[in-house]
């Protein structure tokens, strides 16, 4: 079953087309990797399933409840309000830089949407958020502020924020492009630990080794199109494409 | 000084006592309607309808751009204050109120823009994260963005402060009866400069604990960044 479908995305900013007709689906406990040049889309393309910006035209689909439609004269026509709300529940997003609320503790980082737009009870959110603490090794910092921690741990509260929603997808911008080695390493480990527990995700990256080691399929996106997809060991050990063998080319030892 | 009699030094300091509660009531009700009125005014500058901004530009253009004490004369003459305010208002109480008008309308578009450079300078990924968490505008504004614009403007919001604690002064033009309007007239009756430095004192002061309450709140707010 589909998770997510994406047909004909179209998505201009000015007169430059950045997403030139895209289709992909997403199946429920698959991790999908998205992999591919600065400036390719690949951003724009999570952008535009996670509602930060509207595409131009084409059709996106979460489970039945349809995001965004082409219309009749060939622009997209986004579902009312409501829907769209129903929907923005169905999916969590982890960016490249973080973006944690500074002037809330971790937990409240945490446990403030299921309060808020769930409308959990605070003893019901601050359970499920401490044992998500736990799940990424971070029991001893919920009372800590985002500043007082390291990247590597602000990336696993953000993981853990967008988890507490329970989304069926989860979306990575990059999430380790802020990050060094090590750090990136730490992250990595969780992404990996979330796949083992078959949760469906859609990862952008510029980790090569990860995309082939723990993704069922990776997408290879230039210039707005799928240049390549399937399965991630053929597409970043044998490519088909000549523009992918170019890019991966500069991706030494994996 | 020397020649003032204790008797004398006692009476003035009564009587400009009295005015010292007409300068905290301009400074306490310009405070009231301009901070919420300047949030506003932030959002019509900000706003995607562009005749509304542009009208929002011009009365901030208007507003900063005249001296505050020709807009207190503006007001007092162009306000029919006394036949719209009840007959049972004094005309000292008219004046103040008039006052006020001018003062909140004038700091308002100070404010509002304090606000828009601390609402602008939260990193757009701030936004973006509520959304994503499914928050509602208003929610994102109350939750997310204005706690963080707090912080950002206790600086400029400290200097403008004190600076309407001395601009309160300005309000003796239409002779409302605050410390600088009577330390002038004391100062001429009595031929003597002591009125004059006791309102100095008093600004000096009131500013004093203006500051210490900005640094303490800023202090405060230090546990993020």
């Amino acid at each position: 079953m589909n998770v997510l479908s994406a047909n004909h995305i179209v998505k201009s900013f000015g007169k430059t087309t950045v997403l030139k007709n895209i289709s992909f689906e997403v199946k429920r406990g698959e991790v999908l990797s998205v992999i591919g040049p600065s400036g390719s889309g690949k951003s724009t393309l999570l952008r535009c399933c996670t509602l930060l910006e509207r595409v131009d035209s084409g059709n996106i689909v979460y489970g039945d409840l349809p995001m965004v439609q082409t219309g009749e004269h060939g622009k997209g026509i986004y579902s009312p309000g409501p829907v769209l709300q129903q929907i923005r529940r169905h999916f969590g997003l982890v960016f490249q830089n973080f973006n944690l609320f500074p002037h809330m503790s971790v937990l409240r980082n945490i446990t403030e949407a299921p309060i808020r737009v769930a409308g959990q009870s605070r003893e019901e959110a601050e359970s499920r958020a401490r044992a998500l603490l736990s799940d990424m090794g971070l029991s001893d910092k919920e009372r800590a502020y985002p500043c007082e921690l390291s990247g590597g741990q602000q990336q696993r509260v953000a993981i853990a924020r967008a988890m507490a929603l329970q989304p069926d997808i989860l979306f990575f911008d990059e999430p380790t492009s802020a990050l060094d080695p090590e750090l990136t390493g730490e992250i990595l480990k969780v992404i990996r630990k979330l796949a083992e527990a078959r949760m469906t995700m859609v990862v952008v990256t510029h980790e090569m080794a990860f995309a082939r080691d723990v993704s069922d399929r990776v997408i290879f996106m230039d210039s707005g199109v799928i240049v390549e997809q399937g399965d991630p060991k053929q597409v970043i050990e044998h490519p088909k494409s000549e523009r992918t063998r170019t890019f991966l080319s500069r991706f030494n030892g994996i | 000084m020397a020649n003032l009699t204790w008797d004398e030094i006692l009476r003035t300091l009564e009587r400009m006592l009295g005015a010292s509660v007409t300068t905290l009531e301009l400074f306490g009700f310009t405070l009231l309607f301009a901070l919420p009125l300047g949030l506003l005014v932030s959002f019509g500058r900000m706003s995607k309808v562009k005749p509304l901004r542009w009208a929002i530009q011009l009365y901030l253009l208007i507003m900063r751009g005249t001296p505050l004490m020709i807009q207190l004369i503006f007001f007092w003459f162009v306000l029919p204050a006394k036949s719209i305010l009840p007959d049972s208002f004094s005309d000292q109480t008219c004046r103040l109120i008039v006052a006020i008008v001018a003062f909140s309308l004038n700091y308002a578009a100070y404010f509002a823009e304090i606000y828009r450079s601390g609402i602008e300078g939260v990193p757009s990924g701030q936004r973006e994260a509520a959304s994503v968490l499914g928050f509602s505008r208003g929610q994102t504004f109350f939750h997310v963005v204005l706690p963080q614009v707090v912080k950002r403007i206790l600086p400029p919001m400290g200097n403008e402060f004190m600076t309407l604690v001395k601009d309160t002064s300005l309000a003796q033009v239409i002779a409302v009866a605050e410390m600088t309007w009577l330390a002038g007239k004391i100062q001429a009756s009595m031929v003597s400069i002591f009125p004059v430095v006791v309102a100095a004192m008093f600004y000096l002061m009131m500013n004093a604990v203006v500051s210490k309450c900005f640094s303490v709140a800023e202090k405060r707010l230090s546990y993020y960044h």
